[in-house]
């Protein structure tokens, strides 16, 4: 008996020992980017490393706010981040109503193919895509970045939200259809508000996926200024290779709203990732 | 037609127009400009399978080689990411004071941009100021090169995924935790230690979320494009020139889009293929209900 308890409390400190071993591993590139953001170029140079800068240097981030126009490539992503979510959120919340809730020939065919688009590599349709925007808007436009999400706002969240919808009790519509409510009434005012849940886990994957996109403005904005924040950063990287306080204060400056806005909504973040795989 | 299935087709008419404009129309076009010589300034011809066969033919040497790192990539990442983030869910599965807390720890690096943790791993890896050279000579281990070597720069981008492998570790966790705890009780009262229930259970119920993963872990890991592009651009001497990046260098930098539509349909074909066989060979997935 003793030994036993004895071996649990030796496994007890293990899994501690585990445990603060891994957290530390994960927090130690973000420290070191938030402690080199705040140190002088001979501080940052210094061997051994120094842990803690001292004093701060705050105008660093100041410095890389100013000698890159961060503040309008906020902006910029903004635009995109919030005309894309809108469409995304409207789109595929009525796409799923239709596929959870409606009665129609083809309805698995269709939802089938949507599905199958999300295997496909995204390179295969990149060039036709790019060059049929090429055609129908002008140069630095966000149209491309912007209007597919207004088509259906991407099979994922179709998948995602139909998985919620289907689960709300079909009596629901009836009741309404009795009542003389018309379908995308039904979808408006019972649907969408009981799918607050599923529609805030969409939006935050969305916003992240945006955000965090390099690939699609790489191709369609060339300008600087109508560059995002991840092109922003990419031009810096390339301007300053031996400034690395100043690359860590704008990386800092850059990862900042999507950590917030994962800590917000982290339990949301967790439920979606968990849906995911239970597609396999 | 009945009002419910017109408003059927209505309101899923969004998602099937985008699925005909932006997945089908575009996978068709890619596969009729790689039969020509399309490249943007040039009034184009169809020049039948000339893209693939000079391809293939070695007469551009970039193909192989890319071709080569690619999957040299995947041959690492796949089981490198698969197996620290199975790892790391058992970790995370078990009760402790502040699991809430260290689990948001470990996700958390899964949402930083990828031009973001570039720059971090660019400032991390450095070979003469960098931190990571900097612990191993404080631990008088040889440093290393890092994404500045030709031996060592697929290596160290494949490892750079143990940072941000949150999501697959959180789609482990979720299986992991629809586990039925009976079976765990069983293997107990049967005196099975922790080696014999993670081999007899916790594996074999796991397999169906282990083949999704693997599958997407594929899928992604051919396409493989920013990291490489912003922290090696290919090098050293097209080291890490991975596929998306040759692909991408053909069509915008050397404006050769038909051979780039050519590349991206062998990818397609070998993303294809593979997926096939990991689903032909799949006889070690387990699922609960075809029990024979």
């Amino acid at each position: 008996m003793k030994a036993y308890r004895l071996r649990r409390g030796a496994g007890r400190t293990a899994l501690y020992i585990a445990v603060i071993a891994v957290s530390l591993m994960y927090l130690l590139p973000l420290f070191w980017m938030v402690r080199s953001s705040l140190m002088s170029a001979g501080e940052i140079f210094l061997i051994p490393p120094v842990w803690i800068p001292n004093p701060p240097r705050w105008s660093n981030y100041t410095k890389a706010l100013t000698t890159i126009p961060f503040g309008r490539y906020f902006l910029n992503t903004m635009k995109i981040v919030v005309f894309n979510l809108l469409g995304t959120v409207l789109s595929s919340s009525i796409c799923a109503f239709s596929f959870a809730r409606l009665r129609w020939r083809g309805r698995e065919f269709f939802f089938a193919l949507l599905m199958s688009g999300m295997m496909l590599p995204g390179a295969v349709t990149l060039i036709p895509t790019f060059l049929g925007w090429r055609a129908v808007v002008p140069p630095n436009s966000y149209l491309p970045l912007i209007v597919p999400a207004w088509f259906g706002g991407g099979a994922f969240n179709i998948f995602l939200l139909r998985q919620f919808m289907r689960g709300i009790p079909l009596s629901l519509d009836e009741a309404a259809l009795v009542d003389g409510a018309s379908y995308p009434r039904i979808y408006a005012q019972i649907i969408l508000p009981l799918s607050k849940t599923p529609l805030i886990v969409v939006s935050l994957f969305q916003f992240l996926g945006v955000w965090n996109d390099f690939l699609g403005p790489l191709i369609y904005v060339n300008r600087e200024r109508f560059f995002t924040l991840a092109l922003g950063l990419q031009m810096f990287i390339g301007y300053y290779t031996a400034q690395w306080e100043l690359l860590m204060a704008a990386a800092t400056i850059v990862l900042v709203p999507p950590v917030i806005l994962f800590l917000l909504g982290q339990k949301f973040f967790t439920r979606g990732i968990a849906i995911s795989g239970l597609k396999g | 037609m009945r009002k419910e299935e017109a408003y059927g087709y209505l309101m899923a008419a969004p998602a099937i127009l985008g699925f005909f404009i932006f997945t089908l129309g575009p996978l068709l076009a890619s596969l009729w400009l790689s039969f020509t010589d399309y490249s943007v300034t040039n009034v184009y011809k169809f020049v039948g399978l000339a893209n693939y066969k000079r391809l293939f033919s070695g007469a551009d040497p970039f193909f192989y080689k890319s071709l080569g790192v690619t999957l040299y990539y995947v041959a690492l990442s796949v089981p490198i990411t698969i197996v620290s983030s199975f790892l790391m869910a058992l970790l995370l599965k078990q009760k402790f004071k502040g699991r809430g807390l260290v689990r948001v720890i470990v996700t958390m690096p899964s949402i930083v941009p990828a031009v973001a943790v570039a720059t971090i791993f660019l400032w991390l890896l450095n070979p003469d100021i960098g931190l990571f050279n900097e612990i191993l000579r404080a631990l008088h281990l040889p440093t290393s090169q890092f994404i500045y070597s030709e031996t060592t720069v697929v290596p160290t981008l494949a490892m750079m995924n143990i940072w941000t492998m949150g999501s697959t570790m959180l789609i482990f966790l979720a299986g992991l935790e629809n586990i039925p705890e009976q079976y765990y009780e069983a293997a107990d009262v049967d005196g099975g230690g922790p080696i014999y229930k993670l081999f007899h259970i916790t594996i074999p119920m796991m397999s169906p979320t282990i083949f999704f993963n693997l599958i997407m872990g594929l899928i992604n890991g051919f396409q493989t494009f920013t990291q490489a592009y912003i922290m090696t651009e290919g090098g050293p001497n097209n080291a890490s020139l991975f596929y998306s990046v040759y692909l991408y260098r053909e069509a915008f930098t050397n404006q050769r889009m038909a051979v780039a539509c050519a590349l991206a349909w062998v990818l397609f074909v070998i993303v294809l293929l593979l997926t096939l066989v990991v689903f032909r060979t799949s006889g070690w997935v387990y699922y609960e209900g075809d029990r024979q």
